[in-house]
């Protein structure tokens, strides 16, 4: 079974993005900001990581950037998933690693289109 | 809801899109046309059909056609098809053109546009391999509404995110307030023109490439047989035809045969 770490700080965006990433068959992870994601990361790289941006602690770019500089760039495959949806953010995101970006709100055939995009589905 | 109203609309939707409208489909007969015999006065289905027999090439009978239509799409629907055509169809119809020459592509049931704005995209993502020669991409519907909307290159946030690489979303939109729209490298690649397929299709002119996807499945087998015929008789003899991926030409029509190695493509016999 592969494995997805839902990243965010809202506790229920972390419950929705769970239910729609358990119905597409992940097992699923979560941490509550770029920190603790890391920490979860080292004792196991999950498949996947859903990740929000704007969190305390460490933000989403931060911990983008410190992952792909640990662990390299092919794996995880990280989708963002955020409000923030100007052109120059994610192409930031981009730029800084991620194979794919959600803008909020996003549904469960979103998730599914998304996570088919960087071939975990 | 009166069984002889009910009938009467389904006769009338499929003389004129050939659209099968069965028993189990009456829910949505009310709730599609609802808001529209509200607006009209009328208090139940009979008085909506009354005025739409009245007229039958009026704007009322247009309007329930339209809002009988499903318009669901999304970007690059299955996948497959448009790596089919960037990596073989198009590259080799470039060749056989030449660099002065015309890839015409027809997108015959586009919707909202998704289908030949995808095209677009495929065509420029591989436009050294085109040398030279141009892709011309032609989206029809019987819908007006969809049309409007296929005009703008307009989507929503939700739209864009549907079957669309964000690779893709950034290279070839711009953002606008909430909204997203097709730069104009893309939007210069395709048209867009009502379109009934049950017409002979002869005044659109000829094709290499037709996408008919997603639209047999709401008509009945003669209406496939037919629409089928008429996209043969506009295809080029090393044309492709991409059907949806519940479609088929399989005891439909025999003037297709599947491609090989190509799932819902298929080429003249
Ligand atoms: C589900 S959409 C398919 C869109 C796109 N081809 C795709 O695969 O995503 C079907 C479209 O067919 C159109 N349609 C239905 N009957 C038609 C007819 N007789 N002539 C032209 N268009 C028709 C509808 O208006 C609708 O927009």
């Amino acid at each position: 079974m592969k494995t997805v770490l839902v990243v965010d700080d809202s506790r229920i965006v972390r419950k929705v993005a769970r239910r729609i990433l358990e119905g597409l068959g992940f097992a699923v992870d979560e941490a509550e900001n770029g920190a603790e994601a890391l920490a979860a990361c080292r004792s196991r790289l999950p498949d996947g990581i859903l990740l929000d941006w704007n969190m305390p602690v460490m933000n989403g770019i931060e911990f983008l950037h410190a992952l792909r500089s640990e662990f390299g760039l092919g794996e995880p495959r990280v989708v963002f998933c955020t409000t923030e949806s100007e052109l120059d953010a994610i192409q930031r995101a981009i730029e800084g690693g991620a194979n794919e970006y959600i803008m909020k709100p996003f549904d469960a055939e979103i998730i599914e289109s998304k996570f088919q995009q960087v071939g975990l589905l | 809801m009166n069984a002889a109203s009910f009938s009467a609309l389904a006769e009338f939707l499929h003389a004129r899109s050939g659209i099968v409208l069965t028993p189990d489909k009456a829910y949505l007969v009310e709730t599609r046309l609802a808001p529209l015999m509200r607006r009209e006065g009328c208090a139940d289905l009979g008085a909506l059909v009354a005025k739409v027999k009245a007229a039958l090439s009026g704007p009322i009978a247009d309007e329930v056609v339209e809002l009988m239509t499903t318009n669901e799409t999304l970007f690059f629907r299955d996948g497959k098809p448009f790596e089919h055509l960037r990596q073989q169809v198009l590259p080799k119809l470039a060749a056989a053109r030449g660099p002065r020459g015309v890839i015409r592509v027809w997108s015959a049931a586009c919707s909202t546009g998704q289908e030949a704005f995808s095209v677009a995209m495929t065509a420029l993502e591989i436009a050294p391999a085109l040398a030279g020669c141009r892709v011309e991409i032609l989206g029809t519907d019987l819908s007006r509404e969809v049309l409007r909307r296929a005009e703008t290159g307009r989507f929503s946030q939700f739209e864009v995110q549907r079957g669309l690489p964000i690779t893709m979303l950034t290279k070839y939109f711009r953002k606008d307030g909430s909204e997203w729209v097709v730069k104009d490298e893309v939007r210069a690649l395709v048209s867009f023109r009502e379109w009934n397929l049950l017409r002979p299709p002869q005044p659109l002119g000829r094709f290499d490439v037709v996408l008919l996807r997603n639209v047999l499945i709401y008509f009945d087998q003669p209406t496939k047989t037919r629409v089928l015929e008429n996209v043969a008789s506009v295809l080029a003899k090393d044309g492709v035809l991409y059907l949806g991926g519940a479609e088929t030409v399989l005891g439909i029509s025999s003037r297709f045969a599947p491609l090989d190695g190509a799932r819902s493509a298929y080429a003249l016999v």
